[in-house]
């Protein structure tokens, strides 16, 4: 009865957030509506036992996404007019009136395709069949062979590694997408950190670099991985740019390219290894299988922190602190 | 063991109270400094509470000691983000609310 009741705030809290974040008109207040939404979408995974997407929702959907809004946000307003003043909603003459006749077409017939769609999926979660397991059973019967005994990182780096290996190929080609648009403003100098963020930073981050390590290797029998790790180790990148710890900054361009490129990169050579070896793409033998997924991991979990600080910090990590007299008084 | 059991519903619900005036706090309170001053009572002193009682039902020690860990985090990481949120708010000029003022 309490399960029950607590679904149901959940999934009410739920709808009723993501109307508040799509009715919003200040782009602010939009934004943080959203890493709320993140948080309780988070909750709800928990909830349906799969806490391996609840992670990486909090992490990514929430935490990071949220972060690289804000930063978006705060680099739009500060080329427009004045820092005050917010990138809002659509202010008058700017955009497209809503009274026009061809948006009001428009408008009726999004609302019949999404009825439309609603429908169907409320259709077809009716006619499920109850008892429908989907393609668990071909699962657990092939975990033996997968080398580990996480069924989500069985099916994720093993069963449907080619999947995954292009998911790793799509996030570098995005920061070599977001590197070629060139450099962007820089956003720190405004508002150099506090000590008390500096300090806060330093202490958190071994425990940070720590726990994306335990994830990485809690994959192999319990939830966690190289994307969920990733996003704590990028979290962490993250407070070292916001601290203005200049620890990023000091690499030196051509390992962080390297870096970024290795998951990938390592992934590729094995996979063509494989291919060599057995005539399959990433068809490990059930022997060694638990190694390679781990070497595998291992380096994907760098390049996926190190490519999701980069496409927060606009690709490049911009050389040169703040000069000293525009350090802030108040601390 | 009912003692140690009864203590630990007691402290978790001895710590409910601060998250109910902090909410109170959050959603009354005439600015952001007081707000902040509410909020952090309850992610202190109540989370604190809760998590004592927690660790006394855990079913182990490690399990007791990863309940605290989470509270000494909280505990820095609820300090921090006011700290930053109130330094950023007096940034954009907000005056502490004054009673005389109004």
């Amino acid at each position: 009865m309490i399960e029950f009741a607590m679904d149901i705030t959940l999934v009410i809290s739920l709808l009723w957030l993501a109307w508040l974040l799509l009715a919003a008109q200040d782009m602010f207040k939009a934004i943080i509506l959203f890493i709320i939404f993140g948080l309780f979408m988070a909750l709800v995974w928990a909830r349906l036992n799969a806490p391996d997407v609840a992670l990486a929702e909090a992490a990514i959907g929430s935490g990071l996404s949220g972060a690289l809004l804000l930063a978006s946000l705060r680099r739009s307003g500060e080329s427009g007019a004045g820092n005050e003043q917010r990138a809002g909603g659509l202010e008058p003459g700017s955009g497209i009136t809503p009274g026009s006749a061809t948006l009001n077409i428009t408008h009726r017939l999004l609302t019949v395709l999404i009825i439309g769609l609603a429908g169907t999926l409320v259709w077809a979660a009716w006619v499920m069949p109850p008892q429908h397991s989907g393609l668990t059973e071909q699962v657990t019967a092939r975990m033996q062979r997968s080398g580990v005994s996480n069924p989500v990182t069985a099916v994720l780096l093993n069963f449907r590694g080619y999947d995954t290996l292009l998911e790793i190929g799509v996030l570098l080609l995005a920061l070599i997408c977001v590197r070629s648009l060139g450099a962007l403003p820089q956003f720190l100098t405004l508002r150099p950190p506090g000590m008390v963020l500096m300090a806060f930073t330093r202490l958190l981050v071994p425990f940070m670099v720590l726990v994306a390590g335990y994830l990485l290797w809690a994959g192999a029998h319990a939830p966690g991985g190289a994307f969920q790790g990733g996003a704590v180790l990028a979290a962490a990148g993250v407070l070292l740019l916001l601290a203005d710890i200049g620890l990023l900054q000091s690499c030196p361009e051509r390992l962080l390219r390297a870096l970024a490129a290795l998951g990938f990169t390592v992934f590729l050579l094995v996979a063509s290894m494989m291919l060599q070896a057995s005539g399959q793409i990433l068809n490990y033998t059930p022997a060694r299988a638990g190694a390679w997924i781990l070497l595998i991991e291992s380096a994907a979990l760098i390049s996926i922190a190190l490519i999701l600080v980069l496409l927060f910090s606009g690709g490049r990590f911009e050389k040169g602190r703040v000069p000293a007299q525009e350090r802030d008084p108040v601390q | 063991m009912f003692l140690i059991e009864a203590l630990g519903v007691l402290l978790v619900l001895a710590g409910m109270p601060f998250f109910l005036a902090g909410t109170l706090g959050l959603l009354r309170f005439p600015d952001v400094y007081t707000r902040l001053h509410a909020l952090t009572k309850a992610d202190n002193l109540g989370l604190g509470l809760v998590v004592l009682g927690l660790a006394l039902q855990a079913s182990s020690w490690q399990a007791a000691a990863k309940l605290l860990l989470i509270w000494v985090l909280v505990l820095l990481a609820s300090a921090t983000a006011c700290h930053i949120v109130a330094r950023s708010a007096l940034h954009r000029g907000l005056k502490p609310w004054n009673r005389k003022e109004q």
